[in-house]
């Protein structure tokens, strides 16, 4: 890992989240491929050149530094990469960043290396608004389930051990389950929508699927750890994004209809 | 010299130390300024200040701080009644009113929208914003509603989600535009307004 120990790094690293912390300084949240999720102060971090810096998307080649392993410690930065200004006029695309950043913020434990889901969130970013990029959204949240122990299967059948025909996941087990196989209890499993499967074009109703599976086991495994505030932080900012998806499929559908 | 708590020396630099750009010990070179002055500076502050306090109030049609309600701003009849801006705080109202560049009147919806810190739509003040359109239709009706939020992440999600409420009211719905800032060299522009200057070029002829 690059220039890191304990209390004192530097890499780069997105910034989750900022927030004033009195009259002159800012509380960042930023998450590196090395580190995992660290907070910590920015001085003078609500002066022009700071705040536009440190905005939630952004690649920053951070710093970190603390006295004390358990201090908050102060963060300095050098903008790499600005993921939210070329969006900022597209809703579809501001919900998923700010839902991402959201997820990460509040669902991942502090200080500890997640590097596959780094690389998850920089596969994400750049966003646009089309089916395509909501589906690296969806495949995003499988990785956030991932990192946090409770990844789905979508290798092979969980009945028949068989890689073909499959459509439903399993509830219980996050497990792919084959057509034939499901008949007697397809009214219980979820659909498996083909994008997680395969490398196919999405359109939005089969993206919202995806997104509905996958909330399904957040809210299962993930959401009932978290606090009132992460969780309703959480949950609004993926509702946001649900709504907006939602209302994109029925104007698609309505668009192909006409 | 060392004060007690029921000094009103030591409560003035307090109360004052509490304030925004002051701490106790520019607090205490502001009340020995006042001091040395006291018919000049401090009485009239005294004043201005039970004048504020005791008249201030909110303007219930668009939030805005003022001594009277409806605001001077809402209660202008010269002011163009067709237009609206939407503003994040009434630090942004007086920054336009600064510019003079706009002569319609506003609205303050008392922040942006931040998951983060618990604040929801039914925290600002969206929901009178939709009303106050629609009430307007009886008098003048609005046909413009400027979306005047930061170019931040919860400010811009903050517009799109105001302009989903009144989307439906049949207005147009512009925003501020983001890019260059007068006198700015590309040199030293950061990628971020680059980009958003980018994306929202203009037609030069």
């Amino acid at each position: 890992m690059p220039g890191a120990s304990f209390m004192n790094w530097s890499e780069p690293a997105f910034v989750l989240s900022f927030r004033a912390h009195g009259e002159w300084d800012a509380r960042v949240s930023v998450f590196s491929k090395n580190q995992g999720r660290y907070a910590g102060l920015v001085k003078g971090g609500q002066s022009s050149r700071h705040k536009n810096q440190w905005q939630p998307g952004h690649l920053v080649n951070a710093t970190w530094r603390a006295r004390l392993f358990e201090h908050l410690g102060t963060c300095t930065g050098e903008a790499l990469r600005d993921y939210s200004a070329g969006i900022l006029h597209l809703p579809l695309a501001l919900a998923a960043l700010s839902s991402a950043c959201a997820l990460i913020e509040c669902a991942t434990p502090e200080r500890m290396a997640l590097p596959a889901l780094y690389d998850a969130l920089a596969g994400l970013l750049p966003l646009d608004e089309g089916a395509d990029d909501l589906a690296r959204y969806v495949r995003f949240e499988g990785e956030v389930l991932k990192a946090l122990g409770y990844g789905l299967d979508l290798s092979s059948c969980a009945l028949t051990a068989t890689t073909r025909d499959l459509v439903y996941i399993s509830p219980k087990t996050g497990r792919a389950v084959n057509k034939d196989a499901a008949a007697p209890w397809a009214h219980q499993l979820l659909p498996l929508p083909r994008f997680l499967r395969e490398a196919v074009m999405p359109e939005f109703s089969q993206v919202c699927e995806g997104l509905s599976v996958t909330g399904y086991f957040l809210e299962r495994h993930v959401f009932p750890n978290l606090g009132a505030g992460a969780l309703q932080a959480v949950t609004a900012r993926r509702q946001r994004l649900l709504d907006l998806a939602e209302a994109r499929t029925k104007t698609s559908g309505a668009s192909e209809v006409a | 010299m060392n004060f007690n708590d029921n000094n009103p020396l030591q409560r003035l630099i307090a109360l004052l130390a509490k304030l925004p750009g002051l701490g106790p010990r520019s607090a205490r070179r502001v009340v020995l300024s006042l001091m040395k002055k006291p018919e000049a500076t401090l009485r009239p502050l005294a004043h201005a200040l039970i004048e504020v306090a005791d008249n201030m109030k909110s303007c219930a049609a668009c939030g805005n701080l003022d001594t009277q309600d409806p605001c001077h701003i809402c209660d202008d009849a010269r002011r163009d009644r067709s237009m609206i801006c939407v503003i994040e705080d009434v630090g942004d109202l007086w920054a336009m009113e600064r510019s003079g560049i706009y002569r319609g009147l506003y609205h303050v919806l008392g922040g942006t929208l931040s998951a983060l810190d618990g604040v929801g739509p039914d925290q600002l003040r969206i929901a009178s914003l939709v009303r106050r359109i629609a009430e307007s239709k009886q008098t003048t009706p609005v046909h413009e509603v400027i979306l005047a939020l930061n170019a931040t992440l919860e400010g811009q999600t903050t517009a799109h989600y105001v302009a989903e409420q009144i989307g439906s009211s049949g207005i147009s719905i512009t925003r501020l535009a983001h890019g260059l800032p007068v006198g700015g060299e590309l040199d030293y522009l950061d990628d971020g307004t680059l980009t958003a200057a980018f994306t929202a070029r203009q037609k030069a002829s």
